[in-house]
């Protein structure tokens, strides 16, 4: 039998499980991501999206199963800041005292010293990152005077400056612009040729067929898994949203 | 004659200052305003203000047993104040009662268990001085164990102070990044004992939580940078304190009390005139605005 050399894979998550105090959210999950490859996870709410990412990221424990990230532990990956979340707009309090350069500044912290105090590098870092998500115009502003789409760059800048090779967003295309979610795509493709892996969730079936070479379609567990032109059938998609049919998802065209 | 002194706001303020005790009592007060202060930040940003009154209640049978042992109060405050909130921790997670009736549950009991232990133990604890504060009567080993707990305070916040703010603002990509949550969790909350220790000396254990959170918000609504938020904080609670103890000196009024009302005085003062999150909008009053 041949063996498996799993350093081939960014991500593996094998056979996962994560339950909240004995309620299942989450069971028997796989997932194996290279590097350049997009992949989009979809699913109706409380399908398990977010716990599938906070298991990625290392925030809730596993209860089964195994996680590599470049064949190596998640304890690790962390350590070496290989994975970067882009949050929900509405994870985040947009209250918070903070401006645009400390948010992005914040994926610089894993790298820094003790104290966090920023070297050359990291300033250099920040402001690169800050100029390729187009808001170099707004370094000082509070996040809390932000438009939506002005705050998911902001956040996206942070995992640029964090160097991540992974990528975990939550909705990135939800409440933004026309411009901003522009500038995601285009930042995508850059992504993919720089050969980072990103899993997406999102709700809108549109995003998934123009970014996603891959869809992972989940509704606890995980329904189909696949090439996106063979997985995201209107079959699946039924299932996946407990047997609403695509017709009323996606409207009539579609 | 004591009338026409009280007239001028020179003698006002020098009066008090030829006191021994008023002396100690403005310096400590300014001190553990200021540990409380810089704390404040953190614990409004969080929503741990009811944890912030949990543990400062929790801390009562903690400060009665540790005097009755002879042991520093400090100690015995530090153990009831952290096993509070793992007890809070351990009954969410274990029954179905929601969180915000188990912390009440804790807390009242634990407050419940250090008042009774005082009735019991009888010593030399003075009740009202434990509940209302009594900064004019703070004793020597008081005034040392103050300082070092200070001390210890400032220095753990001010070299964690950025892994807070963002433990505080998004912990979720704290832990992406390999920083431990769970040690900066535990750091707050040991930080929070520790200045509610202190500060029940000034204000007392009923009304520290006040000084936990009232300068925090006090400076949310002046601010919306976070370095300037810590430090809006701090002077805040000092002022109050320095308010608080010269209005209770030259109208016999209860200390603690006066230092918390001062704080709340300045909140509301902020809170109807900050510049940008105020009711009234002092900006808009002047001409330049935009």
């Amino acid at each position: 039998m041949e063996s498996i050399n799993y350093q081939n894979f960014r991500i593996d998550a094998e056979n996962i499980c994560v339950d909240y105090n004995g309620k299942v959210a989450l069971y028997d999950a796989n997932l194996r991501l290279k590097p350049g490859q997009i992949c989009g996870l979809v699913g109706m709410n409380g399908a398990g999206k977010t716990t599938f990412f906070n298991a990625l990221t290392g925030f809730v424990n596993i209860s089964k199963g195994k996680i590599r990230i470049n064949g190596e532990s998640l304890r690790s990956a962390q350590t070496d800041q290989v994975i970067a979340y882009v949050p929900q707009n509405e994870g985040i309090d947009s209250q918070f005292p903070i401006s645009v350069w400390d948010v992005v500044m914040m994926g610089r912290y894993g790298s820094m010293n003790i104290f966090r105090s920023p070297r050359e590098s990291d300033i250099q870092a920040v402001k690169d990152a800050i100029e390729r998500v187009d808001l170099t115009d707004h370094l000082s502003t509070p996040i809390g005077n932000l438009s939506g789409g002005q705050r998911k760059r902001t956040f996206l800048a942070r995992a640029i400056a964090q160097r991540a090779s992974i990528l975990l967003l939550d909705e990135p295309f939800s409440g933004v612009d026309i411009r901003t979610e522009k500038l995601i795509s285009e930042l995508f493709i850059q992504f993919k040729n720089e050969g980072k892996t990103i899993l997406l969730s999102t709700h809108d079936m549109i995003h998934v067929r123009e970014f996603c070479d891959l869809v992972l379609l989940i509704n606890k567990t995980v329904v189909a898994y696949g090439e996106t032109s063979e997985v995201f059938t209107p079959e699946n998609i039924t299932t996946t949203f407990g047997g609403i049919s695509p017709d009323f998802l996606f409207g009539p065209e579609s | 004659m004591e009338l026409c002194s009280f007239l001028t706001l020179d003698s006002f303020i020098t009066d008090p200052l030829t006191h021994d005790f008023m002396r100690k009592a403005l310096l400590m007060s300014s001190l553990v305003a200021a540990v409380c202060g810089f704390l404040s930040s953190y614990l409004t940003l969080k929503g741990w203000a009811l944890m912030g009154d949990a543990v400062s209640h929790s801390v009562m049978p903690g400060v009665v047993v540790a005097y009755a042992l002879g042991l520093p109060f400090s100690l015995g405050a530090f153990i009831f104040g952290v096993g509070s909130v793992a007890l809070i921790g351990f009954i969410k997670q274990k029954s179905r009662v929601k969180e915000d009736t188990v912390i009440g549950l804790v807390f009242t009991g634990f407050f419940a268990l250090g008042i009774v232990l005082v009735s019991k133990i009888k010593s030399n604890i003075d009740l009202h001085s434990i509940l209302f504060g009594s900064p004019l009567g703070i004793s020597l080993s008081d005034v040392k164990q103050t300082i070092f707990i200070s001390l210890l305070v400032v220095i753990l916040l001010s070299i964690f102070r950025k892994d807070l703010m963002l433990y505080c603002f998004d912990p979720r990509h704290a832990k992406t990044v390999g920083i431990n949550v769970f040690f900066l969790h535990y750091l707050l909350l040991t930080c929070l004992s520790l200045a509610a220790v202190v500060g029940l000396q000034s204000v007392g254990i009923i009304l520290v939580v006040a000084m936990l959170i009232t300068p925090g918000a006090t400076a949310y609504l002046l601010t919306d940078k976070f370095d300037n938020m810590t430090v809006i904080s701090v002077l805040s609670a000092i002022i109050s304190s320095l308010i608080g103890i010269y209005v209770s000196f030259w109208f016999d009024l209860e200390t603690g009390g006066s230092i918390v009302l001062a704080q709340t005085f300045i909140f509301l003062f902020a809170f109807l005139f900050a510049p940008r999150y105020g009711i009234f909008k002092l900006k808009k009053l002047f001409a330049g605005y935009k």
